[in-house]
C-alpha cells in the first residue's frame, strides 16, 4: 500500500561539544491524501525535527544521518536528493508547505503580503504573472480575509497576528501543495482565534483534498481536529493510532500518563492530576531503551533490554512501541488503580474578604510630539469590581489585551489605580505613596508566566528565595535564615542541597518551583500567579497545579490565578472572573460558569476550547465568534464586546452594561439579563 | 526529580553546596585558559606586570642616568636594546615605563567606570530629567574629541600621572554612561526586577544587588578594552609631549624621543612602540576570554 508522504525509520543526530547524540531515533510514519494527521509531544520530543528533516530543512550541527522518505510520483528517496537541489526545492513550498508558530516573524516586514502570496505561486507553479495575481487573491479569500483586492497591496505589520496568520496559510496553500505542515501554527494566538483558523485550515484541507500534518503539544486540539495521531516522546515514536482508539484503547504507559495529568474542562471539580514524575530525557543523555522508562509507572525489567524502537501493532491499526503485552499493562494497571495519588487537598476558606476590589480604573495617556503633549488614553481596565475571599483562588480569564496584567499590577501596586479602591485586609491601598507600602508588600506576592525572564541569573536560588526574608527582617540570624531557607526548599518540593545553583542550571519546572518558594518567603496572604504554567511542559504542569493547591490548603492563601488556558483554571478555581477589552465579563463560582454560562462572550470562550476525548467533543456544540479582539485603542463604544456578539441588539451598541447579579453570586455585563 | 527530592541532611547540603562553588570556580578558569591564546596573553600580562612592579630590581641601569659618551648606541651586549641621545639604556626606561603606562591605564578606566557607571545606572533607573541632565552632560563631553579635549586639561591642570589618569577617566566617561544607561533601561523591565520590587527592595538595592550584577558582563569587557585604549592615548599625549613629564620614562615619550633617530637607530622607537602594542593587543584578548567566561549560559554548556 502506497502512502502520500511516507518516512521510514528516520535518524537525525545532532552535534554538541565534540558529541553526537540522535535527536530522533528510527521515526516512521505516514500520511494519505486528504487527512489530517496530528503528531503530539513535549517539547524537546523530536516533533519538529522529524518534520524538517524529512525536507531536509535541519541546520548544522544536525544532520539526517539514515532512514528514508518518500513523496507520492516520486520513486526516489528524498533524502538521495540534495539539501539544495532542484527537486527539494520544488516539493518544498510547492507539494509541501509548512507554516510556523510565529505570525509576527514569519513575514517579511518590508514587502506586500500580496507580493509574497504571489512569489510562492510563480516559484512553483506554470502561471503568468497576471493568474499568479488571481490565485494569489483567490487563495487570500480562501482564508476569509475580507476585501482581499485591496488587501493584496497592504504590508504585513497592517494585520493583526490571527489576520496574518491567515496571510501565512494562504501563501502556503495558493501553489496547491499536497501536504501542508502546520507546526504550532495557532498556539501564539488567542482560543477563539485558534478555533477560528483550525476550523478553517480543516474546511479548505476538504475542498481541496490536502493533507495536514498538526504538529502541537495540545492533547485537545488534536482530539478535536486530528483524524490520526502520533505520540512522540524523547525522539522516539511511541503510539499511533486512529484518534478515538488513542483515547480510548490507549496502550502506551507515556499517553496513559499524560492523559491523566491533563487537566480537562468536563472535569469534576475535584479530580486529582496525576503527575509524571521526573523530567524528560537530556537528549545527549538518553539511554538506549525505551526514553520513558524513568518516568513510566509501568516499567519492569525486561523494558531494559528492549533497545528496538519500532513500533508494533497490537490491534487493527493501532502501534505501540511498548514492549509490555496487553495482559502485562492490564495487570499492572489494575495494581495502579490502587495506589493511593492522595485525595484532592482539603482546603479551609472563611467568609472573611482578603481582598475587595472596588471600581477600580486605570488609563494610560499616550504622549505624542515632540513636546509630548498628550493626545489620548489607553482605557486599560475601568469599572472593575470583585472580591476574593481568604483561602480561595479566582480564577481571572481573558484573551490577550483584556488587561489581565493591568488588573494584577494595580492589585500588587505596581500602577496606581486612576480610581477605586483596592482593600486589601481590611486597608484601601489603592492611593498609598511608595514610602506607606513597605508593610503591604510582604502581604502579598507574585508568581511570573515566564520562569527564565522572572529569576535575576546573577544570583543563587538561595538569596533569589530569601531575599525578603532579609529585607523585610523577618528572620533573627544567620541560622534561622538558613533553616527557612530550607524549609521554604522543601515546601516546593526541592533539595536545599541544590540552593547555591544559579538560575540557568535548573529546568523550566524547577525555576518555577523557586519562582512559587521566593513568592512564599514572606508568608503572604495572597499570591497572584500570572500564567504560571503555559511556559511549562504538559508533563511539568501537573506538578505544579498540585503543588500550588497542596501549599493553599496547608497555609489558607490566596490565590488569583490568571490564565487563558479555562481547563486549567477550572481545575484550580474556586470562582472564575472573564475580562474582556478591559471589563469584567462575567464572576460566577466555578461549576456554575462551566455548567450555565450567560455572557455570550464566556460561552464562546468555552466552546473554543477543545476537550482531549474525540467523543465527547463530537456531542459539543460549536459555537464560533465572529473576528478577533480589537485593540485596545479601538474600543467599541457600548458593550465592548457588541461588534462580535451573536445576540447584539441596538441597545448594546449605544450603552455598557453594568455589572449586576442574576442569583447567587453570579454576576454578568449583559443585557440580556 | 527523584534523586533532588530525597533531602540531603544539612551538613552534607553545605558540603555539597561547598563543592559546587568549588567546581564553578574551577569551570570559570578551565573555560577561561581553554584558549591557548588567552592563556598566552594571559601570561604576558603577568610578565608585564611582574615587570613594573620589580623594576628596580631587574632592570641593568638607573633609567635616568645619563652617560653622554655612550649616545645613541645600537643594540649590544652591554645595552639590550642600546642607548638614547642622553645615553640612558633603553631597556632600562622601557622596563619603568611599563609602571606609567599600567598606573594611568588603569587608573584612568577605574575613575571612568565608576564614575560612569553610577551616573549611567542612576539616569537609565530613573529615566526623566534626571536622566536629561545626565545625558545632555555626557553629550556635551562627548561632542568635544577626546584628544583635544585631553589636550586642554593637561594645559589647564599639567601633566602627571594622577592627573593624566583624572583626565583620561573624565574624557572616558561618556562610554560607561551611554552603555549602563541602555543596558539599566532593558533589564529594569524583566520579570526579575518587578519581582524584586515586589519584594519591597528599594531602589538602591535593587540597582546594586539585581541590576549592576546583571550589566557587569559589558562592562568589564569595556573596561579591559579601554585599558589598552588609555595607555594609547597617554602614549599618544606623552608623545605630543603633554602627558608625563620629562626625565620620568612613559613609552609614549620614548616612541616620541626616537622619531629623529628613526634610521640611524630604529631599535629606540620600535621597541617601545612594540610594548604598547603587545600590551593592549594581550589586554584585549584577555578581556574578551573573561567576558566569554562570565556568561553563565556560555559556561553552563561547558
Amino acid at each position: 500500500m502506497s502512502h502520500l508522504l511516507e518516512v521510514r525509520n528516520l535518524v537525525t543526530t545532532f552535534r554538541n561539544e565534540g558529541k553526537e547524540f540522535n535527536a530522533i531515533e528510527g521515526v516512521s510514519l505516514h500520511v494519505d491524501r486528504g487527512e489530517i494527521v496530528g503528531i503530539v509531544g513535549e517539547s524537546g520530543s523530536g516533533k519538529s525535527v522529524t518534520m524538517l528533516s524529512s525536507l531536509q530543512l535541519i541546520a548544522s550541527p544536525g544532520r539526517v544521518a539514515g532512514g528514508e522518505v518518500y513523496l507520492e510520483g516520486i520513486e526516489q528517496n528524498l533524502l538521495s536528493f540534495g539539501s539544495d537541489s532542484e527537486q527539494m526545492r520544488q516539493i518544498r513550498g510547492g507539494r509541501i508547505s509548512m507554516i510556523f508558530q510565529e505570525p509576527m516573524t514569519s513575514l517579511n516586514p518590508v514587502l506586500t503580503v500580496g507580493y509574497q502570496i504571489q512569489e510562492n505561486v510563480l516559484l512553483h507553479t506554470d502561471l503568468s504573472q497576471e493568474e499568479a495575481k488571481k490565485r494569489t487573491i483567490e487563495a487570500m479569500k480562501m482564508v476569509n480575509i475580507p476585501d482581499a483586492e485591496t488587501r493584496y497591496d497592504y504590508y504585513p505589520q497592517q494585520f493583526s497576528g490571527g489576520m496574518r496568520q491567515r496571510i501565512m496559510i494562504a501563501m502556503a496553500m495558493a501553489p496547491n501543495p499536497d501536504i501542508l505542515i502546520a507546526d504550532e501554527a495557532t498556539t501564539a494566538l488567542d482560543v477563539t482565534t485558534q478555533a477560528q483558523l483550525l476550523e478553517m485550515i480543516r474546511r479548505i484541507a476538504k475542498e481541496t483534498n490536502t493533507a495536514v500534518i498538526m504538529i502541537t503539544h495540545n492533547l485537545g486540539l488534536v482530539a478535536r481536529y486530528a483524524e490520526r495521531i502520533y505520540v512522540m516522546y524523547g525522539g522516539h515514536m511511541m503510539e499511533t493510532a486512529d484518534c478515538k482508539s488513542i483515547f480510548h484503547e490507549t496502550r502506551h504507559p507515556y499517553t496513559r500518563a499524560l492523559l491523566r495529568a491533563i487537566p480537562r474542562l468536563d472535569d469534576p471539580k475535584d479530580r486529582i492530576l496525576i503527575p509524571i514524575d521526573g523530567l524528560p530525557p537530556v537528549p545527549s543523555q538518553r539511554p538506549d531503551y525505551c526514553p520513558f522508562y524513568a518516568r513510566c509507572e509501568y516499567r519492569c525489567d525486561r523494558c531494559l533490554q528492549h533497545t528496538d524502537a519500532a513500533m508494533k501493532e497490537v490491534l487493527p491499526g493501532h502501534w505501540s512501541s511498548c514492549c509490555l503485552t496487553e495482559e502485562e499493562l492490564a495487570a499492572r494497571e489494575e495494581e495502579l488503580q490502587h495506589k493511593d495519588y492522595g485525595a484532592s487537598p482539603e482546603r479551609k476558606q472563611s467568609d472573611k474578604l482578603c481582598l475587595d476590589v472596588k471600581d477600580v480604573r486605570k488609563y494610560f495617556p499616550v504622549y505624542k510630539g515632540l513636546l509630548r503633549k498628550k493626545v489620548g488614553e489607553v482605557k486599560a481596565i475601568e469599572d472593575i469590581t470583585f472580591f476574593v475571599r481568604q483561602g480561595e483562588t479566582l480564577g481571572v480569564v481573558g484573551e490577550s489585551g483584556c488587561g489581565k496584567t493591568t488588573l494584577a499590577r494595580c492589585i500588587m501596586r505596581m500602577y496606581e489605580p486612576d480610581e477605586g479602591q483596592i482593600i486589601f485586609d481590611g486597608e484601601d491601598v489603592a492611593h498609598r505613596k511608595d514610602n506607606e507600602l513597605k508593610a503591604f508588600r510582604p502581604k502579598i506576592s507574585m508568581i511570573f508566566q515566564d520562569p527564565f525572564s522572572s529569576l535575576d541569573p546573577r544570583q543563587n536560588a538561595e538569596s533569589i528565595v530569601g531575599e525578603s526574608l532579609l529585607i523585610h527582617k523577618l528572620v533573627k540570624d544567620r541560622g534561622e535564615y538558613a533553616q527557612r531557607v530550607d524549609d521554604l526548599f522543601r515546601k516546593v518540593g526541592m533539595d536545599p542541597a541544590l540552593k547555591d545553583r544559579v538560575a540557568h542550571e535548573f529546568s523550566g519546572g524547577q525555576r518555577q518551583r523557586i519562582g512559587i518558594a521566593r513568592a512564599l518567603s514572606s508568608n503572604p496572604r495572597m499570591i497572584i500567579c500570572d500564567e504560571p504554567i503555559s511556559a511549562l511542559d504538559v508533563s511539568i504542569q501537573a506538578q505544579i497545579i498540585n503543588l500550588l493547591e497542596n501549599i493553599q490548603a496547608e497555609t489558607g492563601i490566596s490565590y488569583i490565578f490568571i490564565a487563558h488556558d479555562l481547563a486549567v483554571v477550572k481545575h484550580i478555581s474556586d470562582r472564575i472572573l472573564v475580562m474582556y477589552l478591559g471589563r469584567v465579563m462575567e464572576i460566577a463560582s466555578c461549576d456554575e460558569l462551566y455548567e450555565n454560562p450567560l455572557h455570550p462572550y464566556t460561552q464562546a470562550l468555552l466552546s473554543a476550547i477543545p476537550v482531549p476525548d474525540p467523543v465527547t467533543e463530537e456531542g459539543r456544540e460549536a459555537i464560533t465568534i465572529q473576528g478577533e479582539v480589537p485593540s485596545i485603542l479601538k474600543r467599541p463604544t457600548g458593550c465592548p464586546f457588541h461588534n462580535r456578539c451573536p445576540q447584539c441588539t441596538e441597545l448594546c451598541k449605544k450603552e455598557t452594561p453594568a455589572l449586576h447579579e442574576t442569583r447567587d453570586g453570579h454576576m454578568v455585563a449583559c443585557h440580556q439579563y | 526529580m527523584s534523586q533532588l527530592e530525597k533531602n540531603l541532611s544539612p551538613e552534607k547540603a553545605r558540603k555539597a553546596a561547598k563543592e559546587h562553588k568549588a567546581k564553578n570556580r574551577r569551570v570559570f578558569i578551565k573555560t577561561l585558559f581553554s584558549r591557548k591564546l588567552v592563556l598566552v596573553s594571559s601570561i604576558i600580562l603577568v610578565l608585564i606586570i611582574l615587570a613594573a612592579i620589580l623594576a628596580p630590581v631587574i632592570s641593568p641601569y638607573n633609567p635616568n642616568a645619563i652617560a653622554v659618551k655612550e649616545r645613541n648606541q645600537s643594540p649590544s651586549a652591554a645595552h639590550l636594546l642600546g642607548t638614547d641621545e642622553y645615553g640612558r639604556d633603553v631597556l632600562s626606561r622601557i622596563i619603568y615605563g611599563s609602571q606609567v603606562s599600567l598606573i594611568v591605564g588603569v587608573l584612568a578606566v577605574a575613575i571612568a567606570c565608576v564614575i560612569g557607571t553610577t551616573l549611567g545606572m542612576i539616569a537609565g533607573f530613573f529615566g526623566g530629567f534626571v536622566d536629561d541632565v545626565i545625558s545632555r552632560i555626557a553629550e556635551a563631553i562627548r561632542v568635544i574629541p577626546q584628544v583635544v579635549l585631553a589636550i586642554a586639561l593637561c594645559a589647564v591642570f599639567g601633566g602627571g600621572i594622577v592627573n593624566m589618569a583624572i583626565i583620561l577617566g573624565i574624557s572616558n566617561m561618556t562610554v560607561y554612561i551611554r552603555m549602563m544607561r541602555s543596558q539599566v533601561m532593558s533589564i529594569k523591565e524583566r520579570d526579575y526586577i518587578m519581582a524584586g520590587r515586589l519584594q519591597g527592595n528599594s531602589n538602591w538595592r535593587l540597582m546594586l544587588r539585581h541590576i549592576l550584577p546583571n550589566s557587569v558582563s559589558p562592562i568589564i569587557v569595556t573596561m579591559t578594552q579601554q585599558i589598552g585604549g588609555t595607555i594609547l592615548s597617554e602614549a599618544g599625549l606623552s608623545f605630543l609631549g603633554l602627558g608625563i613629564s620629562v626625565p620620568t620614562a612613559s613609552w609614549g615619550s620614548l616612541v616620541s624621543g626616537g622619531r629623529a633617530y628613526l634610521l640611524s637607530n630604529p631599535v629606540y622607537s620600535l621597541a617601545p612602540g612594540f610594548a604598547i602594542a603587545l600590551l593592549v593587543v594581550c589586554l584585549n584578548t584577555v578581556g574578551d576570554g573573561v567576558r566569554d567566561a562570565l556568561d553563565p549560559r556560555l559556561r553552563g554548556e561547558v
